[in-house]
């Protein structure tokens, strides 16, 4: 039985397994955002939870439970740093993602590649999504930081994504 | 009121969690009436993903996961079962069983006799078959001792004055669903070590395709490898697991190449 099936039949040992399996991926997201250990080990807690509390909340046919904890992670992790109540519903966080990454090496292989990805990737779009997407910063905050208009700098963040899906699917 | 495109520009803004307010709430009610919307929401989150993933880092303290299991302990979850049948329902049951069985083993028989002269008639072409395969057998098997024989030399060429690199190379059948691997230069490993080939699929874990130790002069090959039904190879890739053989990856990889 797959794991998150097994969550969802109450097993208690597949939690352990969930957690070998995906510490280290949800951990390196929250303390990249938070830039603190303590904090990153309570949204560690806080994302295992949720998916213990409401394991429907993932649908395994449509994306990788690897990219989806990375992005619950993240989103956690900026409303610690914002000091807000969870903007992102997870039951509505659907993550469209071909690659399964329920093994090591299938994340290794993934990592490796988006790591080039962005290596490769204009380093404007980089930043920005770094400030974005790491730093939590908001849009109007980032035009302010880099000088840049405001549409500029949204328009950037999409097509930085767009590239990076593009580029990595090629 | 704002039209489609606008919507559209802000759907990362709104995948990033950023949008608020009314802004996110109109941008909500859109998204659930447009389906490439919708699409481009799951894409954009996908790519998220893929950045989240870029990150690197510790692994978190070791009573994480403690703290982790009590608190699942503590929150033990309970499975909503299946509809409960009726005493008149079990009652009708318990008494169809013994006819039922009865019925099917009165069926089995009667399969059985019809089976045996069909049997008969196969096992003398079966005989034909196995005569003509083990003559092929004996054919294959003396290219197979050249591969494998311990005095084989496999000589890699390379780019001259280029230093040599450990490399393999897989050649798989689809339609035969049979893989044979060769690598060169490769480094000896510790007691106890071997390397794994594993196949990397389209979707699903890696599956282990064979152990093999290199030889003194760095040279290793797996033969008579199988491809497991319902798998679709994207990839190869080689590490070193204990040399009972691992069913997932537990080392880094050391070799890697994927298909096309």
């Amino acid at each position: 039985m797959r794991l998150v099936a097994r969550i969802r039949a109450g097993d208690q040992h597949a939690m352990s397994e969930l957690y070998d399996r995906y510490a280290k991926v949800v951990y390196a997201v929250a303390l990249r955002v938070l830039q603190n250990a303590e904090g990153a080990e309570d949204v560690l807690q806080d994302v295992f939870m949720q998916l213990w509390r409401k394991p429907d909340a993932f649908d395994a046919s449509r994306g990788s439970l690897a990219a989806w904890l990375a992005v619950i992670s993240r989103h956690r992790s900026i409303d610690r740093l914002r000091q807000r109540r969870p903007e992102t519903n997870i039951e509505d966080c659907v993550i469209a993602c071909a690659s399964d990454l329920g093994q090591e090496i299938e994340r290794t292989l993934v990592i490796e590649k988006v790591r080039q990805v962005l290596a490769d990737m204009n380093p404007d779009y980089r930043k920005l999504l770094e400030l974005a997407f790491f730093q939590g910063m908001t849009h109007t905050d980032i035009a302010t930081k880099t000088g840049e208009p405001l549409g500029t700098v949204k328009t950037r963040i999409r097509a930085g994504l767009q590239q990076l899906r593009a580029k990595f699917a090629g | 009121m704002r039209t489609h495109e606008q919507f559209a520009d802000d759907l990362a803004l709104y995948a990033l969690d950023e949008l608020t307010g009314g802004m996110r709430e109109e941008l909500e009610q859109h998204v659930e009436g447009c389906a490439a919307c919708r699409r481009e929401l799951q894409m954009l989150r996908g790519d998220l993903g893929l950045l989240a993933l870029s990150s690197s880092g510790p692994q978190p303290p070791a009573r994480s996961k403690e703290r982790l299991i009590q608190s699942v302990a503590a929150e033990p979850r309970r499975v909503p079962r299946g509809n409960p049948v009726s005493a008149g329902e079990r009652s009708l049951w318990t008494a169809l069983v013994p006819s039922l069985a009865a019925l099917g083993l009165l069926m089995l028989v009667v399969v059985l006799l019809r089976d045996k002269s069909h049997l008969q008639t196969q096992l003398a072409k079966l005989e034909d078959r196995s005569r003509m395969l083990s003559s092929q057998l004996d054919r294959l098997s003396e290219e197979v001792k050249l591969l494998s024989a311990a005095d084989a030399i496999h000589v890699s060429l390379n780019p001259q004055n280029a230093p040599r690199q450990p490399s393999g190379t897989a050649i798989f059948s689809p339609s035969q669903k049979r893989i044979m691997f060769m690598a060169n230069n490769l480094a000896p490993v510790a007691r106890g070590k071997a390397y794994e080939l594993w196949i990397i699929p389209t979707s699903g874990a890696p599956v282990p395709a064979g152990m093999f130790k290199p030889n003194e002069h760095g040279n290793g090959m797996i033969v008579g490898g199988k491809m497991p039904d319902g798998i679709t190879a994207k990839a190869f890739a080689v590490t070193i697991e204990n040399e009972a053989g691992s069913d997932k990856p537990t080392s880094p990889i050391l070799l890697v190449g994927s298909i096309g």
